[in-house]
């Protein structure tokens, strides 16, 4: 963006400094979006990273009812990046109602992933290294990890939210495609920066699409546009107490459905397989990609005339 | 000092020219796989419904190119076999830019690769034949 800033040269770089925001969000607004091509999982990762430059725009939304507590749900809303074709950046903003108790922001999530091998093998690993400074009243449920249960879901929203949770969370990501099959399992290490011991946890996955050729026009109920499968994930104990014992476990169908205009939307239904998990989480979400955001932004900002 | 730079940029023009495009990177033996959806009219248009939906983004709707992404209507890409194709699809190239693909049932990728390769002989005869 070029004025003319010959007279009021200060003043007018006041004006550029607000414009550039507006004008932002005015070109992220009229982009072309993506395909947005998600994967039914909404705990799993996958070796997929996100093309670079685009950005996904995702909502994440969890809704159940822990014994002896309120129904409540939970929401994270997510802006993932892709930095490099290595590299995937994203931001979680958490939130949460609880029945009666009202509703409240709980805290972000930086996370990062690192795909660790260029080219394609029959297991790729990636690494995962999240930053999260949330609230005991964070309820998105996005890992299970350690000795989770559904009594953290019980807690009063007024006495959940003064504890803090500043913790790092690292993930080893290993997937495979194989004729058609999604294939993944992560292995989850998790520690409060200031207090309690490692926590451990795993989450694993299959899914395929209903079919794998594309048809020759776009449709929005057809196969190809549906991915099913089925996740499992849960809680490892900790580095003092490793194991099953007095640990959460979840196994969930899911499904997802891309539109050929380029949204997915994601359902899940959780079960809870032990004692300490809740008995039903009902997951839905869905995903919107923007394309090129990146080279937008630079054209914007004068860095890239290509 | 000055020597020392021209060594230099010599080195990297040398380790360019030696990686040459993605293309000519491809392992040999990668060739050998052939197309099991070849010459279909309805593979191609798939094909082109995948390209405008996966790949128009970077490389444009027109296959010129956009930025980093090299253009995909050139010679070197209508010569290349398609198991070249396809083993840059299922691969990408980290360091350039270009993500894997893979996610991508093989069906499908064998149509973007159809579509791709289909140009050369239909933007002959119907030079608007493009994804929109």
């Amino acid at each position: 963006m070029q004025l003319n800033c010959n007279a009021y040269h200060l003043a007018c770089r006041g004006l550029v400094g607000w414009f550039r925001p507006l004008v932002l969000a005015a070109v992220l607004l009229f982009l072309p979006v993506a395909w947005a091509g998600e994967g039914p999982f909404f705990i799993t990762y996958t070796h997929q990273m996100e093309e670079p430059g685009n950005l996904e725009l995702a909502s994440k939304n969890l809704a159940g009812q822990p014994d002896g507590g309120n129904m409540f749900l939970g929401g994270a809303t997510e802006f993932e990046y892709g930095a490099k074709a290595w590299w995937t950046t994203e931001l979680y903003l958490d939130a949460q109602g609880t029945n009666g108790q009202g509703a409240l922001f709980t805290g972000y999530r930086w996370e990062n992933r690192f795909r660790l091998l260029p080219r394609e093998h029959w297991i790729n690993p990636v690494l995962y290294v999240e930053f999260e400074n949330i609230n005991g009243a964070d309820k998105t449920m996005l890992e299970v990890v350690g000795h989770d249960g559904q009594d953290d879901l019980t807690s009063p929203n007024h006495e959940a939210r003064t504890d803090k949770q500043r913790e790092i969370e690292t993930k080893l990501i290993l997937s495979s495609h194989f004729r058609g099959w999604t294939i993944a399992e992560n292995i989850i290490a998790e520690k409060n920066i200031r207090h309690a011991p490692y926590e451990f946890g795993y989450a694993a996955g299959v899914s395929r699409p209903l079919a794998l050729f594309a048809r020759p026009d776009p449709c929005n109920l057809c196969a190809e546009n549906f991915e099913v499968g089925v996740e499992g994930y849960g809680g490892l104990g900790t580095h003092n107490d490793f194991g099953l014992h007095d640990t959460s476990h979840y196994l969930a169908p899911t499904l997802a459905w891309n539109l050929a205009n380029g949204p997915t939307l994601r359902f899940s239904a959780g079960f809870g397989l032990t004692r300490t998990s809740a008995r039903f989480l009902l997951r839905f979400g869905v995903s919107y990609e923007i394309a090129q955001v990146g080279r937008a932004v630079r054209k914007l900002l004068g860095g890239d005339r290509s | 000092m000055k020597s020392l730079w021209q060594a230099g940029t010599c080195i990297l023009v040398a380790a360019a020219a030696l990686a040459g495009s993605l293309v000519e990177r491809v392992p040999a033996q990668a060739a050998n796989c052939s197309n099991p959806l070849e010459n279909s009219e309805p593979v191609r248009r798939a094909g082109a419904k995948l390209y405008a939906r996966e790949c128009a983004a970077c490389h444009g709707s027109n296959r010129d190119g956009i930025g980093k992404a090299p253009p995909l209507n050139q010679a070197e890409v209508y010569a290349a076999p398609p198991g070249v194709l396809f083993w840059v699809l299922r691969n990408g190239s980290l360091q350039r830019g270009m993500p894997s693909f893979a996610h991508l049932p093989e069906p499908q990728r064998w149509q973007i690769i159809t579509f791709i390769r289909s140009q050369n002989r239909s933007s002959k005869s119907q030079p608007d034949d493009n994804p929109k």
